[in-house]
């Protein structure tokens, strides 16, 4: 066995000693330089065709700094392939649909450029754009390892020709508090208008927590996020109510606990399984011609109002990548697609929001001609993402475990098994 | 956010872990050590010792040399640098970031083995296996048995039996999955008596579901195996035991069962080494739940190494899988195959 070491030293030497060469930036090897770079972006066609003519009107002006573009190759997850990209050290540039759960994972393997301390004008150019939710992204380190790029801030979703049929308001609908929706739901089951009234994805992957607990939690508690100041915060009263809302949905069947078969985000809404659904402005694309719906705000267990209640972000952000050889153009190339002017396309292709502090103005003119986006866009200050946090997929992974062992059955002591999951959750940010 | 969204199926080979199951060639000698060495006249004398070392015919080892480099490569290097991993703090890095990878001993060992959720997927696949590898011995062969002596539609049921082998895991669990959701054809022939709650989300049903699905999975195989054992039985065995009085479940039991005894070994035997792999029906079902309750040590692996970035804890669950899958097969091997 004790040869192993010493082979695998051997390759990864033979690996790092020729690409140390070339000068990559970040740690001391030499100033970052320009060339050609490549980058991906998500599979979702609107945001695919927005990279397109980006990615065309630079190549216009720059000839000797091309960028290359194209799909995040499919996986089970984007998360999982770039993890494999960044150990194989074949990750692209910049990488359009970094999600901020990952990044601290990502920055463990070594596979993020410090933004912070790589490039002069990071710093000022991030915050300019992003105002203070730059901070929220923030490392544990204090840096920036990732540009914020867009914001989707959940709403609920509601099936109008459903409520119509169970004898609810269609147009003004009651669903700003807890009982609210519950007392919708028993009319929605027992008219038989839907199967069901909230159909998260409810297979164990710890992600799905971003669609069911982690938004409602948000809301209820004035934009608390999971972990604060190294504790798990889900514990407090705000915690336990939105908890045990859930609980109910499931306990009195309104909500199903099985996987769906087809697709388990945007398919039971736009299938019509289910009566409401929690998406982002991303929910249009999918639900269009497929139900008549309308959007309310996220409920809470108050009915806080509208202009108050903080929603979840459902950020995706701008990675730049270790293996980059010309980080200078990636970094320019950055700047590039997020100016005022590819941030107001990006809305105008995709309906989603670029993280800026200003981007009411940016989004006047599109807003009124399309007023749908409205709730939205006045969301986009209150919208809260996930705890930047080291070992955050054990932390996720943890609280998924407690809700499908109290909360997707319906019954169980939400308590006591949510007061486990924190003590566990605050020891393993501890370690 | 299409990331989080996006649930088609690729990456999980790379979550596989190495597994050791193949079966050993009955201990023998070498092929090099049994062929008589002939001195060949003429030659050097100093040839020998390069004779020794390659055999007498230096060209098999070119002919072998692209399976010997495949086992390497996809197995043994992999294998060995898993080992590695096992008993050393590790984790995937970019190229070029130097980390330390201090030697930890058993301490990944005593990590895993000390966690729940690694305790419910050997508990979950020891529950697996014991439904499993019965079902799948005594459906294979009374399923076998039957179409030996059907004469009609033979061709027919053979086949019948073969597709669900031959197709995708993905296509035919997407079929389970309508048929056992909530709202699916099961529950409603069932009516009433439908589980509740339902099979997938039920904690006590989904780990039997998961394993009479892949014994139907597989089914087709093993009959086709005990067919062709079944076909070799001499008719006239059967028919001198007919003859001395016996009756046809007793003819059964002394002639065709220890006939096809050898298929019965190796279907165990097969069983035992899918079991231990069992990792793309809790994978697209269920995700490891409801609570665990289908997480299985594979899937554990997937989950530990590559979604949550700790390949020392994963290779050291992978590193128990084998031996304890080796453990079983040896152990089953010599049950059966005693005299």
């Amino acid at each position: 066995m004790r040869r192993f070491p010493r082979v695998t030293v051997l390759a990864a030497a033979a690996l790092v000693l020729p690409l140390s060469a070339c000068g990559s930036g970040d740690a001391g090897g030499g100033k970052p330089t320009s060339g050609p770079i490549d980058i991906w972006y998500s599979t979702n066609q609107q945001e695919q065709a927005w990279a397109k003519a980006t990615v065309a009107a630079w190549n216009a002006d720059h000839p000797k700094e091309k960028v290359t573009a194209k799909a995040v190759p499919s996986g089970k997850s984007t998360e999982d392939v770039i993890g494999a990209a960044i150990t194989a050290g074949n990750t692209p540039c910049l990488v359009y649909n970094t999600a901020p759960a990952a990044v601290a994972a990502f920055q463990k393997q070594g596979g993020l450029v410090n933004l912070s301390d790589t490039f002069g004008d990071a710093e000022s150019f991030i915050k300019k754009r992003s105002g203070g939710a730059a901070d929220g992204f923030r490392s544990p380190d204090g840096k920036l390892y990732q540009v914020p790029w867009k914001t989707n801030p959940f709403m609920l979703y509601y099936n109008k020709d459903v409520f119509k049929k169970a004898g609810l308001d269609a147009e003004n609908p009651k669903l700003s508090t807890y009982d609210d929706v519950l007392a919708a739901a028993k009319k929605i089951k027992s008219s038989k208008a839907a199967k069901f009234t909230l159909y998260p994805p409810a297979t164990s992957d710890y992600t799905n927590a971003l669609f069911d607990f982690y938004p409602l939690y948000l809301a209820n508690s004035g934009g608390t996020q999971l972990v604060k100041d190294k504790k798990a915060t889900f514990t407090s009263d705000a915690g336990r109510q939105t908890l045990g809302f859930w609980q109910q949905m499931y306990a009195n069947g309104y909500s199903s606990p099985e996987a769906y078969s087809g697709d388990m985000w945007a398919g039971p809404f736009a299938d019509g399984v289910a009566a409401m659904g929690i998406a982002g402005p991303w929910g249009k694309g999918q639900f269009d011609g497929k139900v008549k719906y309308g959007v309310v705000p996220l409920p809470t267990a108050e009915g806080i109002p509208a202009d108050r209640t903080s929603t979840f972000a459902d950020s995706k952000n701008v990675g730049l990548f270790t293996s980059c050889k010309h980080k200078r153009t990636a970094w320019e190339f950055t700047k590039f697609s997020m100016s005022a002017k590819n941030d107001a396309a990006l809305l105008e292709e995709t309906g989603q929001f670029p993280t800026r502090g200003d981007v009411a103005a940016i989004a006047g003119g599109y807003l009124k001609d399309n007023p749908f986006y409205q709730p939205f866009a006045d969301a986009v200050p209150r919208a809260v993402d996930v705890p930047n946090i080291a070992g955050s997929t054990q932390v996720w992974k943890t609280f998924r475990t407690a809700w499908e062992d109290a909360v997707l059955p319906g019954k169980g002591d939400v308590k006591s098994t949510f007061d486990k999951a924190a003590q566990q959750i605050d020891d393993q940010i501890a370690d | 956010m299409k990331s989080l969204r996006d649930s088609r199926d690729g990456t999980q080979a790379a979550g596989d872990p190495p597994h050791g199951g193949h079966p050993r060639p009955s201990p023998g000698h070498a092929p090099q050590a049994t062929a008589p060495v002939r001195r060949i006249p003429g030659r050097r004398p100093g040839a020998s010792r390069l004779e020794r070392w390659l055999g007498n015919n230096p060209l098999g080892l070119v002919l072998t040399a692209p399976y010997t480099a495949y086992v390497l490569v996809v197995f043994i290097i992999p294998f060995g640098v898993g080992v590695w991993m096992a008993f050393h703090d590790y984790f995937f890095t970019a190229p070029g970031v130097s980390v330390p990878h201090p030697f930890v001993g058993f301490d990944n060992f005593t990590e895993v083995l000390g966690e729940e959720k690694t305790q419910r997927a050997f508990a979950n696949l020891g529950l697996f296996m014991a439904i499993n590898i019965p079902l799948t011995v005594v459906l294979a062969l009374a399923l076998a048995s039957a179409l030996n002596a059907a004469t009609h539609w033979r061709g027919f049921f053979r086949v019948a039996y073969y597709v669900p082998y031959v197709t995708a895991s993905v296509a035919t669990l997407a079929v389970w999955l309508f048929l056992f959701n909530g709202s699916g054809a099961v529950n409603n022939v069932l009516g009433p008596w439908a589980p509740d709650p339902s099979w997938l989300a039920n904690k006590h049903l989904v780990m039997p579901l998961i394993a009479v699905y892949v014994t139907w999975k597989q089914l087709g195989f093993y009959i086709l195996l005990y067919l062709a054992a079944l076909q070799n039985v001499p008719k006239e065995l059967h028919e001198a035991a007919l003859t001395d009085g016996a009756g046809r479940w007793q003819a059964f039991r002394a002639v065709t069962l220890p006939a096809v005894r050898p298929v019965t070994s190796l279907v165990i035997l097969l069983s035992i080494i899918t079991a231990g792999q069992i990792f793309t029906e809790p994978f697209l079902l269920t995700g490891g739940g409801p609570s665990g309750a289908s997480l299985t040590p594979a899937l554990l692996v997937y989950q530990r190494g590559i979604e949550e970035g700790e390949p020392d804890a994963a290779a050291a669950i992978g590193l128990i899988l084998v031996t304890g899958v080796l453990i079983i097969a040896t152990v089953a091997r010599r049950v059966m195959e005693r005299d």
